[in-house]
């Protein structure tokens, strides 16, 4: 990607050719929030047209780091030497002009603006639409990335989006682009294109610095891994050499534990999905198409899917949040049930477990006491009165049980870690005894052993012989634990298949909406391939 | 250079300081306002902090004006906590009076003094039906309740005048825009002989312990607080926000009418063009002050009490116009907000940026 001045910059650093040449180089970077050291001397050292991951647990420093490099965050302490040259990053601007680059995790993208109109707010004003458009045509063909710059964001598919913000970046002509977390929203074809692409950038001398906690990624993609743990580097490696186990024991300091899977004895149908068809949420949601399916008492059926594909739709109306769906359209132990409210669904043994943890599944101000009274009514006198002492019960129960990390019953919600607090709503359902246990992304941002605990305790309500639906854009997560898959795309939902017998790369093609049957298959295919 | 930067949590300290800290502010403030106008700035925050609280009577006095204050904003406060912006309890309270003040006209002096209940409820029942309107119409039509309450205010306003100007005036009143003085037995009991407050201050500290346990001991005051943090969780778990919208311009609606009609039972005796006094506006002010919570509110009902006193006392003994006791309110609520921006921000002192090593743009040259 070096330009004519970018390699200029290179040029003017410290006696070319002394030691092999780094083009970032973080020493002894310290970063403290309130109660959290979020980096604690943290060295980092990246080589031009180097691929070097950033391994690290939600929670172990790795978002403050690229923040501190991108400027949006100061660090505390410590130097950052930029091509050789010690430099101060007060702002994204700053990054800019020293050709850094970054896409993040959650897109920066106007739903109603086209993706070159999008592309040229983020430039200086200098060009014209036209000639922006033309480049990103220029850019997107040299790098594989197919992107139509006419079409507006909403019409595209994650995939495509990130591949909006991606040419967004190039365009700055980076001489380092930092991904963060970039396949979380990628169907694995989807993925094995992104790696072309950043394998092209990285042999033309741009460097990368790959944000991300998924092992095989790593091993497959990256020259150089640094490993943090709480805040501090724990390992530098060649993840090439290293096994899964390994990379694991220096993100965690410990081997993550072992998920017992026993084979399932399904039994009676609990629910019934059939023609359930619910316009979109939000102006830019997906409507569902004729969505049917069925999950029996004793086993867990897991909905896979690149986000966006009607899952927040599909959850909300299984719910009860929104009751817009033909009441027959969802029956729960033969009962229709599709314009129930929530505590009515919830009454009959139907619990959900919500994506967002804080803001829908917990109330981030008020104590975990309080939280519980949520979902769980107990506590709660016919006359409306609050047992004090009962809920206090109720809440110290749910915290020993679930091995919730807390300040107490009375401790804010938002005070505690994202695996904690989803340790306590996942408890808070399941202690409730529920016939069938909803799980919108059980993991979604948890730490490593919130998320195994999570799973088994799953495992575990199903083997007591409870229904268990979980969606997940974890495709590892569904194999992990799931007895039978099904796959949501546009709107629609696949026909399902036993985890036995599916392949990632099959269920990766699903994604794309191209199963068995599908109708007007291709013309999805070319919409939803990300 | 000072700067500020966000807070990790919420602090709690500053939650409970913001309003003495915007309090301190407010007497600062004011006392350059009193150096500005030429008046000796002790004498006048003595009119303002000294002599409401000086003798009985003053405290007596003190009590006839913090009660229609802590009535009104209780009710609010329950509202604003349920995320639903009643800006109009002014309108609430005024219907109040007007409902309150027919009940009492049908009274002569033979009346038993059971008379007073249902003057009572009148007020409450005027006040409600007058949040029902905007509740009905948030419900129905979704639209913003905080114009429509605000602009019932001065709907209020006209159908007082209309009906003390016209078919409620006074035939022996000289043609005032006023009703017959309210007989005898409508008058409420008062608590002290000689003077003026009477069981409506009971009333009103009864009812902030029955606020207090619906807010923070039952269910319902539990759901109506969800639905004001988290509406999404309020959805999740299933309260219903109708629902909601209802018993919170209920509550607020009749807390402002049970305040008017002890208003027209009490101090007044009588309906005039004069009966809205502007406490539902400054009760706004009150609930925010008192942090939404039935006990501080009790305090800042106290301390908006005595700004109304003081202004009248600026008035008639310093000779300074009463619209003052506007401004402090105004100062106070500014001073307010500006001071809660540090429960969530802090201050924090800034190193010169010419300290840093070696700045970006001094890096730039080298690409030329």
């Amino acid at each position: 990607m070096a330009g004519d001045s970018a390699d200029a910059v290179t040029d003017a650093g410290p006696a070319a050719g002394e030691i092999p040449a780094l083009r970032l180089e973080l020493a002894n970077i310290s970063k403290r929030y309130a109660a959290v050291q979020a980096n604690d001397r943290v060295n980092l050292r990246v080589r031009p047209g180097e691929i070097h991951a950033v391994l690290g647990e939600n929670g172990a420093g790795k978002s403050t780091l690229m923040k501190i490099i991108f400027g949006a965050v100061k660090a505390d302490e410590g130097e950052i030497r930029w091509n050789g040259r010690l430099v101060q990053i007060r702002s994204p601007q700053d990054a800019r002009a020293l050709h850094i680059a970054m896409v993040y995790q959650h897109f920066s993208l106007f739903d109603t603006l086209t993706a070159a109109e999008n592309v040229w707010l983020g430039l200086d004003k200098s060009q014209t639409l036209a000639q922006v458009t033309l480049q990103i045509k220029g850019v997107a063909r040299e790098y594989g990335l197919e992107v139509d710059p006419l079409r507006p964001v909403h019409s595209l598919s994650v995939g495509e989006r990130q591949r909006v913000e991606i040419v967004r970046a190039l365009m700055t002509r980076p001489e380092l682009l930092i991904l963060d977390e970039p396949t979380s929203v990628l169907t694995p074809q989807a993925v094995d294109k992104l790696f072309v692409t950043l394998r092209k950038l990285a042999d033309e001398g741009c460097s990368i610095l790959y944000i991300s906690h998924k092992l095989d990624e790593i091993r497959a993609l990256c020259h150089h891994c640094t490993v943090l743990r709480g805040g501090k580097v724990t390992g530098e490696v060649d993840p090439t050499k290293e096994s899964n186990a390994g990379l694991s024991r220096l993100m965690l300091g410990a081997e993550p534990a072992q998920l017992q899977h026993q084979q399932a004895s399904p039994g009676e149908v609990v629910l019934e999905v059939d023609g359930l068809s619910v316009p979109n949420l939000e102006p830019f949601g997906m409507p569902l198409r004729d969505v049917g399916f069925s999950v029996r008492a004793g086993e867990i059926v897991g909905i896979a899917g690149v986000s966006g594909n009607g899952q927040q739709e599909l959850m909300a109306a299984l719910s009860g949040e929104d009751t817009r769906a033909a009441a027959g359209s969802i029956r729960f132990l033969g009962r229709p049930v599709g314009k129930q409210s929530p505590r009515q669904r919830r009454r009959k043994g139907l619990r959900f477990v919500p994506e967002e943890r804080l803001g829908r599944g917990a109330v981030a101000t008020m104590s975990l006491a309080q939280n519980a009274l949520l979902t769980r009514s107990e506590a709660v006198r016919r006359s409306g009165w609050i047992k004090s002492s009962a809920l206090a019960a109720l809440t110290a129960r749910l915290i020993e049980r679930f091995n919730v990390k807390a300040g107490g019953s009375q401790a804010q919600a938002k005070s505690l870690s994202g695996g904690n607090l989803q340790r306590f709503i996942v408890g808070r359902e399941i202690d409730a005894d529920p016939t069938l246990l909803i799980v919108s992304q059980p993991t979604w941002g948890v730490d490593v052993g919130a998320a195994v605990q999570i799973r088994a305790e799953m495992l575990k309500l199903r083997d007591a012989g409870a229904a268990v639906l979980v969606v997940s854009e974890e495709l590892e997560e569904l194999f992990q634990i799931c007895d039978r898959l099904v796959v949501i795309a546009k709107g629609r939902l696949s026909p399902s298949i036993d985890t036995s017998l599916a392949t990632v790369s099959l269920i990766g093609e699903w994604m794309s909406g191209l199963w068995p049957g599908a109708r007007d298959a291709p013309e999805r295919a070319a919409h939803a391939q990300a | 250079m000072l700067r500020l930067e966000a807070r990790s949590s919420e602090s709690k300290l500053v939650t409970f300081a913001s309003p003495l800290l915007a309090l301190a502010l407010t007497v600062v403030i004011g006392t350059a306002l009193f150096v500005l106008l030429g008046k000796d700035p002790m004498r006048g925050l003595q009119m303002f902090f000294v002599e409401p609280v000086r003798s009985w009577s003053a405290l007596s006095e003190l009590a006839v004006k913090g009660v229609p204050l802590l009535l009104i904003a209780l009710g609010l406060a329950v509202c604003f906590r349920s995320n639903v912006w009643n800006i109009g309890a002014e309108g609430q309270f005024v219907l109040g009076a007007i409902a309150a003040g027919g009940v009492a006209m049908l009274a002569d002096k033979d009346t038993g003094r059971w008379i007073v209940l249902p003057i009572l409820l009148a007020g409450v029942i005027g006040g409600m039906f007058w949040a029902a309107i905007v509740a009905l119409l948030r419900d129905r039509f979704n639209t913003n309740e905080i114009l429509v309450s605000l602009m019932l205010v001065y709907v209020a306003d006209m159908v007082l005048s209309y009906l003390v100007y016209g078919p409620w005036k006074d035939p022996a009143g000289f043609n005032f825009p006023q009703t017959i003085t309210f007989a005898d037995p409508t008058k409420l009991p008062r608590l002290f002989t000689g003077f003026r407050v009477n069981i409506g201050l009971v009333i009103a500290l009864l009812l902030t312990v029955v606020l207090w346990l619906f807010l923070f001991r039952m269910h319902a005051g539990f759901k109506l607080q969800v639905g004001g943090l988290a509406p999404g969780a309020a959805r999740y778990a299933g309260f219903s926000s109708r629902q909601a919208i209802w018993l919170a311009l209920m509550v607020s609606g009749g807390m402002a009418g049970l305040a008017g009609a002890l208003e027209v039972a009490g101090p007044l005796g009588q309906l005039t063009p004069y009966v809205p006094a502007g406490y539902g506006f400054a009760a706004i002010i009150v609930a925010f002050v008192g942090r939404l919570h039935p006990g501080g509110i009790v305090f800042s009902a106290v301390l908006m009490s005595m700004f109304y006193i003081g202004g009248e006392l600026a008035q008639s003994r310093m000779g300074l116009p009463k619209s003052l006791t506007g401004v402090f309110q105004g100062l106070l609520l500014f001073s307010l907000l500006t001071c809660d921006t540090l429960i969530h921000y802090r201050v924090r002192r800034q190193p010169g940026r010419s300290a840093a090593p070696s700045a970006v743009p001094a890096a730039l040259p080298g690409r030329a």
